[in-house]
């Protein structure tokens, strides 16, 4: 036997932090929080770890986010990338307040080879997109590198809106309630059923959408838009590390019943197949609103009318233990909902 | 340990069968399963194989072990007051 | 089919009432050990431990094939993938930490490495490629099946498979003869009985004089699992019942056993931070060389440990914590060098590992006092 000399070296990147959870947020603040926040900055910056930064402009706020796109298989049941590039900025700017997109820009890297009838098919999805959102691309970069230099294709979006009421995923209080706009895990499992052939005969498709129409459908009702106190949508991690985030940003906990959660029989039953929590996995097409008691049912109501709302409900509340942790209620008994490590992966056991 | 899910069969071709799992379809691999399986019958699936056909009447086998169990006693308050629960949503 | 009783949450408290009644009855503390990860699982995921009564401990024991695979086990996983070859493995082995690196290490350095869902996807992708395809193969004897199936199947010349299956009731045996254990009764992994079938568990019961439940993975099957399994403990007989009817007999599931056993032998080898388990390992047949990735493949282990020694392990206290006599804040490890992004044992691997739940939350998160 010969023996093998490992060519690999420690101290590198891994996928885990990527994944949304624990791991990204360390290699986030450890990287680029600590540093970038010592310039002074008035609004809110890089530190805050929000969707995006504000930036005061006299009595408003201007919105500013920015996202790079990567996804396994660029098209996917309900969407592609295009759509998700165009969504997810979107979707930035809406859980700020800055329902209004002022211009997106973007840019994209291809790697030499890559089919220009798809990448058609990609940009007409992007302007479909940004015709549902109302949002125009001003400005844009295209790239080209070698084979095998970058996978496929990578695009970069970056969204500015300007906004009055800006809303934070810091806000919460005990006693609000948590609104889920939606049935949840369809985006991430669509995907991942795509990637291990599951075939579907139902509905199980991504619900990659821009959703600042139905944000601004609250927000525009100033009675409405003051008892919102926290927003945020729940993308990588899902609605678990999305809740983890505010409550340990707000310093609440959170009582989750998980029988309220709305869900779909297929999204139960991948989620079952694969091993996977659909707690854990990513939307592109949900937001999670803290809002104030006593106007949960109004803002239900008026989330429900829209199309993109309709099987929104209360999933829980604001409460004054277990700061920064999220208590599921089974119907069963009573636990503590894990933040989410890395992407969740398909298990055995 | 090992992830189950039990499905419904919906065709079987050769050594493969198409499973409904709650509006799911997916391939489900013959090979390991004991028995002859076929449309409308249930399966255990672990790792994309079959590993039991699950007879129909045994379903009803397993919610007669949970009654029997729950029969052996089970007057105090706290049953009591989950058993009428139960008769008045049922 | 009508799945709906056994998750309805008022049976569960029903049985809740039963064993809270039996155990009061027996005046004194139970323990009982669940052997399935499934198992945990599910406790977690219903939050069903807030249903138990204080007094009876249910222990989670080696019940997870990923957590047990051994540290040497993911070195030649490591090794194979550096010589180029791609790996396909199951998504539960990505993080699991060899001597120096996990398989997720080592994509991190460009290794090949693909999840898949089922052995049958390996196969498919040694079908779709000229390149070397390395099935790394974990879990129980349930998941042995399949790897069986798909090597019994004529894969093709690229493919082979790294077996690191484990066969679950040698290890039930350590357990119950470790020298402080308090446990009284077993609960039984249903699933992997739906492949032995219940029979197997017969010689253990009479030799131990403890009795053994299955039990499936519905909540409600895991109250009823633990209801019975009290009840034969207060009433002193050791026998085994099954409660799984639905997928498991007496004598199992033949034709797969068969193919388990054409192609598979037992052989004796460690489970992380657990023991020597005689018989614990599946290895493939000699008749299989050809898809065996140990014959294939030059693995030389003692090169990794020119990089790191691995002496940590030895330190893990996951076999004492598995079996109930010490807990992490006795491990010297524990928090310091062994933590959820750099697990040491199997404790700390799963997802639902005593370590795991204590580092999350500060030890047993206690619930019921904000009810």
């Amino acid at each position: 036997m010969t023996a093998i000399l490992l060519p690999f070296t420690s101290g590198r990147v891994t996928l885990k932090q990527g994944g949304g959870g624990r791991a990204m947020r360390a290699l986030i603040e450890r990287l680029f929080v600590r540093d970038f926040a010592t310039m002074p900055f008035d609004g809110v910056g890089v530190d805050a770890m929000d969707d995006g930064a504000a930036i005061r402009i006299g009595d408003d706020w201007l919105v500013i986010t920015t996202d790079s796109h990567v996804i396994h298989p660029i098209v996917f049941p309900g969407g592609d990338i295009g759509r998700l590039s165009i969504s997810g900025t979107v979707n930035d700017l809406a859980m700020m307040g800055a329902t209004h997109v002022l211009g997106l820009t973007c840019s994209i890297i291809l790697e030499e080879g890559f089919s220009l009838e798809t990448l058609e098919a990609i940009q007409r999805s992007m302007i479909a997109a940004c015709r549902e959102a109302n949002a125009p691309v001003v400005t844009g970069d295209t790239k080209v590198m070698g084979r095998g230099e970058i996978d496929g294709l990578v695009i970069n979006t970056c969204g500015i809106g300007l906004t009055r009421t800006l809303v934070r995923d810091n806000g919460l209080h005990t006693g609000d309630r948590i609104i889920v706009t939606g049935n949840i895990a369809e985006h991430g499992l669509a995907v991942m059923a795509s990637r291990h052939g599951i075939e579907f005969e139902g509905d199980l498709v991504s619900d990659v959408a821009p959703m600042n129409g139905m944000i601004d459908s609250i927000l525009a009702d100033a009675a409405l838009a003051d008892a919102v106190t926290a927003m945020k949508d729940p993308t990588r991690g899902g609605v678990a590390s999305a809740l983890h985030e505010m409550a340990s940003k707000s310093n609440v906990g959170i009582v989750l019943q998980e029988q309220t959660l709305p869900m779909t029989d297929a999204v139960r039953s991948v989620g079952e197949l694969l091993g996977i929590d659909p707690l854990h996995v990513a939307n592109e097409g949900k937001a999670l609103l803290g809002v104030r008691a006593d106007a949960a049912e109004r803002i239900l109501d008026r989330l429900r009318a829209h199309p993109l709302g309709r099987n929104a409900a209360v999933i829980g509340t604001c409460v004054d233990e277990r700061r920064g942790s999220i208590i599921l209620d089974t119907g069963f008994g009573r636990r503590l909902l894990a933040e989410p490590e890395g992407e969740p992966l398909p298990r055995i056991c | 340990m090992c992830l189950g899910v039990p499905g419904r069969v919906i065709e079987v071709h050769d050594s493969v069968a198409v499973v409904d799992f709650w509006g799911v379809r997916k391939e489900v691999r013959l090979d390991i399963v004991d028995e002859p399986v076929a449309p409308g019958d249930y399966i255990l699936n672990h790792v994309g194989f079959a590993i039991r056909r699950i007879p129909s009447e045994s379903i009803a086998e397993t919610l007669a072990l949970y009654e029997m169990l729950l029969a052996e006693g089970g007057d105090d308050l706290m049953s009591l007051d989950v058993r009428s629960e139960i008769e008045a949503s049922s | 089919m009508n799945d709906l009783q056994f998750r309805d949450p008022r049976l569960a408290r029903l049985m809740a009432a039963t064993l809270a009644r039996q155990v009061k009855e027996m005046g004194r503390k139970v323990a009982v050990m669940h052997v399935c990860g499934s198992h945990e699982q599910a406790i977690a995921k219903y939050g069903l431990r807030s249903l138990f009564p204080k007094s009876l401990e249910v222990i989670m024991g080696p019940g997870c094939p990923v957590c047990v695979t051994d540290v040497p086990e993911v070195d030649e996983g490591v090794l194979i993938a550096a010589q180029g070859a791609r790996i396909a493995t199951f998504g539960d082995m990505l993080k699991v930490p060899g001597s120096v690196k996990s398989l997720a290490d080592a994509q991190a350095s460009g290794a090949k490495i693909d999840i898949v869902y089922s052995p049958r996807q390996a196969v498919d992708i040694a079908r779709s490629t000229t390149e070397e395809v390395v099935l790394f193969a974990t879990g129980f004897e349930t998941t042995a099946v399949a790897t069986a199936a798909v090597i019994l199947d004529n894969p093709p010349p690229n493919f082979s498979v790294l077996s690191a299956h484990k066969y679950i009731p040698p290890v039930m045996e350590i357990v119950a003869e470790m020298p402080e254990t308090r446990i009284e009764g077993f609960l039984a992994a249903g699933h992997a009985a739906a492949i032995t079938g219940s029979a197997v568990f017969e010689p253990f019961v009479a030799r131990h004089k403890v009795p053994v439940v299955i039990a499936g993975f519905e909540p409600n099957d895991i109250m009823a699992g633990l209801v019975e399994l009290v009840e034969l403990i207060r009433a002193g007989m050791p026998r085994v019942v099954n409660m799984f009817p639905r997928c498991v007999t007496r004598e199992g599931n033949l034709r797969a056993q068969e193919q388990l056993w054409r192609v598979f032998r037992p052989q004796g080898g460690r489970w992380r931070g657990i023991a020597h388990v005689p018989n614990g390992n599946l290895r493939l047949r000699d008749e299989f060389a050809h898809v065996d990735a140990r014959k294939r493949f030059p693995i030389d282990l003692t090169s990794l440990w020119d990089y790191a020694p691995p002496a940590l392990a030895g330190q893990c206290i996951c076999g004492d914590i598995m079996s109930g006599i010490r807990n992490p804040n006795d491990c010297r490890l524990f928090n310091r060098e062994c933590v959820p992004e750099n697990p040491v044992g199997a404790c700390m691997v799963s997802n639902e590992g005593t370590c795991k739940i204590w580092h999350l939350y500060g030890g047993v998160p206690d619930l019921e006092a904000s009810a």
